[in-house]
């Protein structure tokens, strides 16, 4: 069967990367959060509510609102509204479908916000009805929570591959000397593998700087022609490929892969470039052992061989593969389904060179990755995207 | 009436020695409590309902001032009044059921026939004609219309002893047949009181007639009286027993209040 | 291995009671079909039965071909599993006082992947045999057990969680004078209950059966009469605390239908004995059961009631006496809701005719009152909710749920 071929994004950017500094906990409901990121980008790109014809918002503690009773909310009156529940799949998967809005000329300027807020309750509550399956086959089950899950996850992936809390601790400990050159990530003292190595556990064999700590927060950005950018002045990145794929795999007994593999050369193909020519990677990192699964699912390494790797690499923003430059979600917070957009936010802050103290050299190319929604016993949503310094 | 000698002084009078103490109000009646035995017949018969008692409100939600129950029980439950009624022998008679029976008849005098040595001897103790001729010999004939109450002091055991029941039937103190017939006939008694569970005999099923006391007493339109204690206060004759059974429709029997009224001139 | 439990000492008076909790019991719909697996000790998933495919978690279409709600069928329970972890923090009341606690994943070999509770003498590789055990929410959960038995199984404070075990409990058996109740009386003694308490009713009245029942090891005899009110609450108001299981074996057998009966005397025996009886019960010792749903190893744990099977449907030969078990039934309903809070189970032993007087007249199959004593004790230790015990009983709940329409008429 012969592959339809998919259109380039030429001509369409995504521009002005906002994030709003995590609080660990809040009393303003997650529509304060989104409003604080509009009201940011708006500042950003002198626009008024009526100048902005797109909207696209992925938050979990927005209810009982959708997007629809935020366009009222907010006084927007957008011809392109989107939701996009997909957790940590948000950022990429909101990215795209923007994009080909703008491209066909459904909208002009779409605001792409994550938001969510963090009560003292809120995460306890957002666990036990999180999804039908969580509810009914998961929470019962000790009440972990994600911890718990994604520690069978872990458990097997070491199992099957040798990996070690070593392994998995480089990637923690690299992501939190990122976080102390970033100014809104809320970890802020310095961690050691022995300190990492010494953490009480969580859920064996997750310990506690495995775990990423919930907050409050957003993040946001603009989605428009680059003329549009151009125009307005602001700072863009280009979009090279997309992929998303979700539920892949669904016979693995347990997983160890996700869905970037079935899409992965289409994606690279469409891109024009090779993993090598990538130079900032931003997995998504609730859990180390998944941003080990995306370095292999997105060809950096062979399946099994990511401890290998994150042992022969320095993955801080100086190192010779940068890697949740940021510091990621274990080392700046949380923010919900503002998680889903922190890398790319993320990327594209450090392909326009206003990464300040964060700032890789150099950086030309970025792949940013999204995996989210553990419905049941896994993750069910992937997406990737590459980006480019425009 | 206008022959009558007992005038309201004379009632007054009566009513005043109540109250003075110089007639004494003996109570021959158990208490009623769920765990006071009734009979027991073989399984596959109706059952008599033992005492039982529900609270409707005690000074709370269900009524916040006041305190009061509802109970269930058999007419032949606790101390209790069998009307002809209830037996077969008794069953065509006039003023058979409780609520038909004259109330000057819930008024009489007692004779009582201490036999509770013989039966601290022997649960089947049996009384006989020559038991009561004896008691008789030293006390004087029974008169026509007197209550004969056998004291046993069966209404001082626990329970079991009480019950007494083996796996033959209960062995428990009562009349014979032919003493009752004699007691009816020869005697024109007003009625058979004891302590026990019946009127009859434990084992009066296999006498003949069976159950001899309820055959004759009903069937001579008399009455019984069971469960009652107390006995041992009363003097042998000149006590009076007023025992007015509830006013219930048919009734055969009632659970009731039996007093003794004794006047203490009779003493020493 | 699972160290075997030790007696619990007597009950420090200064410390406080815990309350009991509960672990989540909000399921889907289509999720409670585990539930009536759960309740009888069955373990199935559902079976899509248009292509076969075994599927879990329940779900309202068939993920292979879009077949609408798969049925739920036995299906094997083995499986292998795969990855443990051991939870030592929750954001869940119930959860955060019993950490840590073991969860894992078992590849079933039937196919789905389940995330369950894990017992103590498994690991990681490990063969496993998979059940349905009903929590202290009463919801179906899935519990991974070692595939032959290990010594002291029941033991392993996971699975107790979810069970009723005599073991060190305190039972009441509510009638003595029935055979059911000395079969009760003697299998709870057998299977380690701390203390029997043997109610017995008109102690003045002799029984077949007294002198062995006094000879069991740890029988006490208390005066009960579920007929009576005071004596069910002056029995609650001495051993109330110290009563972890209720075994309700008063009961009254009696022949007829509703026009075979001349007036309501024996109906309402019934009545009193078994439906009444099973209130006053619930009123004087309920409330005590579920305010001790936590306390320790021996905390109060299950009402186990047995009922004729034809609660279910009328066999009009014993017509009246099956509408009163019928009320019992029902209630037994109520009473299960109501207990929930504690974690309290209230297990219900359904059976045909008994080898007892008042069976003299019907054909065999019948079930002997050992087998009943014995079920009450496998039903506690499983922790199951619904037992049907012998030939009969399975075939009614079979007929039943086939057709009841046609069962009416049959019977």
């Amino acid at each position: 069967m012969s592959v339809r071929p998919r259109q380039n994004y030429n001509g369409v950017v995504a521009a002005a990367p906002v994030t709003i500094p995590y609080e660990r906990y809040s009393i303003h409901a997650a529509h304060w959060w989104i409003g604080r990121a509009l009201r940011a980008l708006a500042d950003l790109a002198r626009l008024k509510p009526a100048d902005i014809d797109g909207f696209s918002v992925s938050s979990f503690t927005v209810g009982p609102d959708t997007a629809i009773g935020l366009t009222q909310h907010f006084g927007l009156s957008p011809r392109f509204l989107d939701h996009v529940p997909l957790g940590g799949a948000s950022g990429v998967v909101a990215l795209r479908r923007a994009a080909r809005a703008v491209q066909a000329g459904d909208a002009d300027m779409i605001a792409c916000v994550a938001a969510d807020t963090n009560h003292v309750d809120s995460f306890r509550r957002t666990l036990s009805t999180f999804s039908r399956f969580a509810q009914d086959a998961v929470y019962p089950y000790g009440s972990g929570g994600p911890n718990a899950s994604f520690a069978l996850i872990t458990r097997a992936y070491m199992d099957r591959f040798g990996a070690t809390r070593e392994d998995f601790g480089r990637i923690c400990v690299a992501q939190r000397d990122n976080a102390l050159a970033f100014p809104h990530a809320l970890m802020k003292k310095p961690l050691t593998l022995a300190e990492y190595m010494d953490a009480r556990a969580i859920s064996d064999p997750i310990h506690l700087f495995d775990c990423v700590m919930p907050c409050a927060g957003a993040e946001a950005f603009l989605v428009c022609t680059e003329e549009r950018a151009r125009d307005l002045g602001l700072p863009f990145v280009r979009i090279l490929s997309t992929i998303e794929r979700h539920n892949a795999f669904m016979d693995d007994p347990i997983q160890f892969r996700g869905g970037w593999v079935v899409d992965l050369d289409a994606f690279y193909g469409h891109a024009g470039v090779k993993p090598d020519d990538v130079d900032l990677l931003q997995t998504y990192d609730d859990y180390p052992v998944i941003s080990m699964m995306q370095i292999e699912d997105l060809g950096f390494c062979k399946k099994g061989e990511a401890a290998s790797f994150v042992r022969a690499h320095d993955l801080t923003f100086r190192g010779d593969f940068p890697h949740n430059t940021s510091g990621g979600q274990l080392s700046v917070g949380q923010a919900g389904a503002a998680g889903g957009y922190l890398g790319l936010v993320e990327a594209m802050r450090q392909l326009c060179g206003e990464a300040g103290a964060n700032q890789v050299r150099d950086a030309e190319i970025a792949l940013v990755s999204g995996f989210g929604m553990i419905n049941y016993d896994r993750g069910l949503a992937s997406g990737a995207a590459i980006i480019a310094r425009a | 009436m206008a022959s009558s000698s007992f005038s309201s002084a004379d009632l007054l009078r009566f009513a005043s020695a109540v109250a003075s103490g110089d007639v004494r109000v003996i109570d021959l009646t158990q208490t009623l409590t769920p765990e006071f035995p009734v009979i027991v017949l073989p399984p596959e018969f109706g059952q008599a309902a033992p005492f039982r008692m529900e609270e409707i409100s005690r000074y709370d939600e269900r009524g916040p001032g006041w305190y009061w129950n509802n109970f269930t029980l058999s007419e032949h439950t606790g101390t209790h009044f069998d009307a002809p009624i209830h037996w077969i022998t008794g069953r065509d008679l006039p003023e058979a059921s409780v609520d038909t029976i004259a109330p000057r008849r819930f008024v009489a005098p007692a004779c009582v026939i201490d036999v509770s040595k013989q039966c601290a001897e022997d649960p089947d103790f049996t009384l006989s004609v020559d038991h009561v001729l004896d008691w008789e010999a030293r006390h004087g004939r029974i008169p026509a219309g007197a209550w004969v109450l056998l004291r046993t002091d069966w209404s001082k055991l626990p329970s079991r002893a009480y019950a007494n029941m083996k796996d033959d039937g209960a062995h428990t103190p009562g009349p014979g047949a032919e003493v009752m017939k004699w007691l009816i006939e020869a005697r024109d008694v007003h009625g058979f009181g004891t302590e026990t569970i019946g009127t009859d005999h434990g084992q009066a099923t296999h006498f003949n007639p069976p159950h001899p006391a309820h055959h004759y007493i009903h069937g001579a339109g008399k009455y019984g009286l069971q469960c009652l204690c107390n006995l041992d206060l009363l003097p042998p004759t000149g006590a009076v027993i007023i025992s007015a059974p509830l006013k219930i429709k048919q009734g055969s029997g009632s659970p009731l209040r039996v007093l003794a009224l004794v006047a203490d001139g009779d003493r020493e | 291995m699972t160290e075997p439990l030790v007696k619990p000492k007597r009950k420090d008076p200064l410390k406080r009671t815990r309350l009991p909790l509960s672990p989540q019991g909000a399921r889907s719909r289509t999720a409670l079909g585990l539930v009536a697996a759960a309740a009888e000790g069955r373990f199935a998933l559902q079976v899509c039965d248009q292509c076969a495919k075994i599927v879990y978690p329940p779900r309202d279409a068939c993920p292979a071909c879009f077949a609408p709600a798969p049925p739920f069928r036995d299906v094997p329970p083995e499986g292998a599993l795969l990855a443990t972890t051991t939870i030592r923090t929750s954001t869940d009341t119930y959860y955060r006082e019993r950490m840590p606690w073991r969860v894992g994943t078992i590849r079933l070999d039937c196919g789905p992947s389940i995330v369950a509770h894990i017992h103590g003498d498994v690991s990681d590789g490990d063969r496993v045999r998979m059940s349905l055990h009903l929590d202290r929410s009463g919801q179906a959960v899935a519990f991974a057990l070692p595939l032959t038995e290990t010594p002291a199984m029941a033991d392993d404070p996971q699975l107790r969680e979810m069970t009723c075990d005599p073991k060190f409990r305190r039972a009441l058996v509510t009638d003595g004078r029935t055979a059911v109740g000395q079969a009760a009386a003697k299998a709870l003694s057998d299977a380690g209950a701390s203390i029997v308490f043997v109610g017995l009713a008109d102690e003045w009245k002799p029984f077949p059966g007294d002198a062995a029942l006094r000879a069991i090891p740890n029988v006490e005899i208390v005066p009960l009469d579920v007929t009576n009110s005071e004596s069910v609450g002056d029995l609650a108001a001495d051993i109330g605390g110290r009563v972890d299981i209720i075994v309700n074996t008063a009961e009254h057998v009696r022949p007829g239908g509703l026009m075979a009966r001349r007036g309501l005397v024996v109906a309402r025996e019934e009545m009193e004995i078994r439906y009444f009886g099973l209130m006053r019960l619930a009123q004087s010792f309920g409330p005590i059961l579920r305010m001790r749903g936590a306390d320790g190893v021996n905390s109060a744990t299950a009402i186990v009631n047995f009922l004729f099977v034809h609660a279910l449907a009328n066999l009009p030969e014993f017509g009246a006496y099956s509408a009163t078990e019928a009320a019992c039934l029902s209630a037994t309903h109520s009473l299960r809701s109501e207990l929930r809070p504690g974690g309290v189970k209230c297990i219900n032993i359904f059976h045909g005719p008994l080898e007892t007087e008042w069976f003299q007249t019907v054909p065999p199959p019948k079930v002997a009152p050992s087998a009943l004593g014995k079920a009450a004790v496998d039903a506690l230790r499983r922790g199951l909710e619904d037992v049907f015990v012998g030939d009969i009983a399975q075939d009614i709940r079979a007929r039943a749920a086939a057709n009841p329409k046609a069962l009416e008429r049959e019977l």
